[in-house]
């Protein structure tokens, strides 16, 4: 029989539908204004910290509706504004400086919803205001600082081996090093090429130089390093500024996108993500007396520092070692499976290091965090004064005279490992970082997007769905189901993909796929008129319709989704919303106005005997 | 409801020197216009600060030019931006100053020059070396897109409609790129996804036209080329134009109420479904029909004898 759609395959369009009406439901219930707690630096947040906003907020009775322990995040939630703002004040007054209380919107999703994975869509900064910035990260200094540790590298390592060389130093991209004799030059590249497999090495006999290069793959390697560190300092950094959902993510080979979402106060922003941080190993002041440094007496060479949880040492204020000659730090296991943090120097580094730790076997070294703060206060040409933090971060003994590489062991978990790795690396930045680009969207602005472009789809929306009921009328009423069907998916399929943002021009490609996406039905409808004028029956006409317009529909639509793919692969934030909008609607239209008519038809008018069609 | 009742065979290809000659005129016009005046490349091909300020009442853009210089930033452009209370002000990039910065202290410098509260609506800076990067990836991106649908419509028709149909795109974007040059709209990121999406719509209606020529070879035995090309043409009038209305009606509600951050978006769009709605009649078939396309180009390899070939058409 012509026009017969079978029950499964009614089934199936029935439940797409549903389950992208279901997913795009969260977006209907707004959002909850609420306050975020982590922990810095270290410092979890555990059920105690839980118990501990909860019994402060009651003390204080601040009104709240819920509150819970997500993603090691307390988020509480509240009825209104004034209670939130009242609760962060309050809160991070008692919390202090190892947690940021950061203000939140959070979805108002019913747990039901909730549950199956509903999540409202995400918005882009230019609609939900805020600030994103793009840094890249120099490369040429990574590389150079790459080719002088180089330098420093051989000169010890042949010093080590007792071979003799005339000099070594640096030329263009690569290390030169020249002999007094051959068998020196022979002994030196053998030895070298042993220890460093990813260098490429040229020799001269007759100038008697060894000239060293590193390979593109080695270089590669570097630069990576460089872009994955700065990454890491400064998704720290951006934690300590309390923004709540912030994303540093990297793009392409050098730079790296930090977006803020409300925040307005960029200025802040930039000088703490600028800020420079710093390590010190030092001694620590075993003779002195403790107390009676903390009854002012502190002996001239040394100083009285805290640790994190407020306990003071004394330490003394010659520095053995300054965190820029660490060149990796990570964490790991020592034999007994407990953790440990490993630090490799640099040569010039090593060499001080092996000094320094010679003569002081056996007894406490300190680390110390050094950083640099942005306080309110303001000097007199309006730049924000910066406070020079210092906090012990480890106290370790020293077991040995060490050298370029070495291990801190005793470290109680496993976080706090990975942790003290990450500070130690923070202390030198190998590359530095420059803003590249950066956009500021303000909180009205913002709102005034969503609203404008709302009202364009809406309205865009309404013109279509007049002019296709006027135009087709019982089929304009099939082509128009399609249409909301439509919508609904795109903001269903929106809501579930993780990465896909709406932005301003995404809502403009939704408003042009609500005007294109009725292309397809035009074409079918068309296509049954003219069946129709031929003289075709109802039945016939429908079938012909379909068919004939199905490869012309499917051909328009791949060459546009093939435009919409290279403009997500070349566009930035904004136009990549614009390209997904555009390749979903793409999508979910084809299925709605090719299947999803169909079935429609089909069970209205498929397979009755009809002389006339309301088309 | 039928808004075109076409009873005969319209001539499309009658017109077909005249569309040709005005496409070229068109075309040289927007390449002396691109050389002559340039496009208005915006911030994010340039480079350099963009900060929108919001006023409580309409501002005066003379008061704001002279605190401006007043406070060392000389050659400031200041205009209006969607109404008489938004002030948009760009600033070149400059070497002595940390450009990073700039956003703000423009922001301090109004607030205590104008004595008004202002609203911060956005602060945009690009460096300079973002924006040369783009040029490049947006001019990459086309070619890119170009030469993947020209393979595309190659493979799935032939290689004159492939040729016919990207060089009616080419036309489009040129033309769309012609008429922001003339009138100095600016050009800015949205602008170059508003011409990639032209250049989907006008290869939809391209494709959908090509679709019933390939057709029609097939199924009208009598007529040369061009009048295959009429048949054809006449066939898909209606259902181009239904759909330039639809497209139309969502894009001027955008215009019109999708803000000033959309307005160039909607104007490129909104050009471009003119142009693109013209091209796919004119210039995609005129060119398939000037490289000689035929029937013989359209039947499919296998169908060599008379007897099968009938039933092939006739399904």
């Amino acid at each position: 029989m012509l026009n017969h759609s079978p029950l499964w395959k009614k089934l199936m369009v029935l439940l797409i539908v549903i389950v992208g009406a279901l997913y795009a439901m969260p977006n209907l219930y707004g959002e909850d204004p609420a306050v975020q707690i982590s922990g810095l630096r270290g410092a979890e947040t555990t059920t105690s910290t839980l118990d501990n906003v909860k019994s402060h907020l009651t003390e204080q009775q601040i009104e709240f509706s819920s509150i819970a322990l997500e993603n090691g995040q307390v988020l509480v939630r509240f009825k209104d504004t004034e209670q939130q703002l009242k609760a962060r004040d309050s809160l991070d007054k008692v919390l202090g400086g190892d947690y940021s209380v950061a203000l939140n919107l959070t979805p108002a999703t019913p747990e039901w919803l909730d549950s199956i994975g509903g999540v409202p869509m995400k918005l882009g900064l230019d609609l939900r205001g805020g600030v994103s910035f793009t840094m890249e990260v120099n490369m040429n200094e990574a590389e150079l600082k790459a080719q002088e540790s180089m330098v420093g590298d051989f000169r010890s390592d042949l010093r080590n081996e007792n071979i003799r060389y005339r000099g070594v130093k640096k030329e263009g991209d690569a290390v030169v090093i020249t002999f007094r004799n051959a068998e020196d030059l022979d002994a030196a590249e053998s030895a070298l090429k042993k220890r460093y497999r990813d260098y490429l090495f040229a020799d001269d006999s007759t100038q008697l130089t060894l000239t060293v290069s590193m390979t593109e793959q080695k270089l590669k390697e570097i630069r990576e390093y460089a872009l994955q560190q700065n990454i890491t300092i400064i998704r720290n950094r951006v934690n300590e500024l309390g923004v709540a959902e912030p994303l540093v993510q990297r793009q392409g080979q050098k730079n790296i996108i930090i977006e803020l979402p409300g925040v307005q106060d960029t200025a802040t922003a930039k000088e703490i993500l600028n800020a420079t941080a710093t390590i010190e190993f030092r001694m620590l002041d075993s003779e002195s007396d403790i107390s009676a440094a903390l009854n002012g007496r502190v002996p001239a060479n040394s100083q009285l520092l805290y640790d994190r949880n407020g306990r003071p040492s004394l330490v003394k204020k010659r520095v053995m070692l300054t965190g820029d000659h660490i060149v990796d730090a990570g964490s790991s296991f020592d034999e007994y499976s407990r953790p440990q943090v490993n630090i490799t120097l640099d040569s010039p580094g090593a060499s001080k290091w092996s000094n320094a730790t010679k003569i002081n076997v056996g007894k406490p070294m300190v680390t110390v965090f050094i950083e640099y703060k942005p306080t309110d206060r303001v000097d007199s040409e309006g730049n924000t004064i910066f406070e020079k933090h210092e906090e012990i971060i480890q106290i370790a003994t020293i077991q040995g005279r060490l050298g370029k590489n070495f291990r801190i062991t005793g470290i109680d978990s496993q976080a706090e490992a990975t942790n003290l790795a990450l500070l130690l690396r923070a202390g030198a930045l190998i590359a530095p970082i420059q803003i590249v680009e950066e956009r500021t969207v303000g909180p009205s602005l913002g709102a005034e997007n969503v609203e404008l472009g709302m009202q364009a789809i809406i309205g865009g929306f309404a013109l279509v769905f007049v002019f296709m009921l006027f135009y087709y009328r019982a089929f304009g009423v099939v082509a128009n189901l399609a249409l909301t069907a439509n919508l609904v998916l795109i903001v269903g399929v929106m809501s579930l993909i993780p990465g896909a943002t709406l932005t301003l021009p995404g809502m403009a490609g939704i408003v042009l796929t609500v005007g294109m996406a009725v292309d397809a039905n035009v074409l079918i409808f068309e296509r049954i008129r003219e069946e129709l004028r031929e003289g075709k029956s109802v039945q016939q006409a429908i079938h012909q319709g379909y068919d004939a317009a199905f490869s012309t529909i499917l051909d328009a639509n791949i060459t546009t989704l093939i435009a919409a793919i290279i403009l997500y692969a070349v566009g930035t934030g904004p136009i990549k919303g614009f390209a997904i909008t555009l390749s979903i609607g793409i999508i979910t239209s084809m299925f709605t106005a090719i299947i999803g008519t169909r079935t429609v038809v089909n069970s209205v008018w498929g397979g009755k005997r009809l002389n006339k069609l309301s088309i | 409801m039928q808004l075109l009742k076409l009873k005969e065979t319209v001539d499309f290809m009658r017109l077909r020197k005249v569309a040709m000659i005005f496409s070229i005129l068109m075309m040289l016009a927007a390449i002396a216009s691109l050389s002559i005046n340039k496009l208005n490349f915006g911030l994010d091909f340039t480079g350099g600060t963009l900060i929108e300020v919001g006023f409580e009442e309409a501002a005066s853009l003379d008061a704001i030019r002279e605190i401006m210089d007043n406070n060392g930033f000389e050659g400031a452009v200041v205009q209006h931006y969607g109404s008489s209370k938004d002030v948009v002000i760009r600033l070149a990039t400059q070497e002595d100053i940390k450009a990073e910065m700039l956003g703000n202290q423009v922001l301090t410098v109004l607030k205590q020059g104008t004595g008004q509260e202002l609203n911060m609506r956005r602060i945009e800076f690009v460096g300079s070396s973002v924006g040369d990067e783009l040029t490049e990836q947006g001019g990459l991106a086309m070619l890119t897109a170009l030469i993947c649908i020209l393979v595309y419509v190659a493979f799935r028709f032939e290689w004159r409609f492939a040729l016919g149909s990207v060089f009616a795109l080419f036309h489009d974007v040129l033309l769309t790129l012609g008429l922001f040059s003339v009138l100095g709209l600016e050009f800015d990121l949205t602008v170059l996804a508003a011409i990639l999406a032209v250049i989907g719509y006008s290869l939809n209606d391209t494709i959908v036209v090509s679709d019933r020529i390939r057709e029609n070879f097939r199924k009208v035995r009598e007529g040369g080329p061009a009048e295959i090309i009429n048949i054809s043409l006449t066939q898909t009038l209606s259902r181009t134009f239904i759909t330039s209305i639809t497209t139309l009606l969502v894009l001027f509600a955008l215009f019109f109420q999708g803000g000033a951050l959309i307005h160039g978006f909607a104007t490129a769009l909104l050009f471009g479904v003119f142009i693109g709605t013209y091209s796919s009649i004119y210039v995609a078939s005129s060119i398939a029909l000037v490289l000689g396309i035929s029937r013989e180009d359209l039947i499919p390899e296998v169908v060599e004898k008379e007897g099968e070939d009938q039933e092939m058409m006739m399904p």
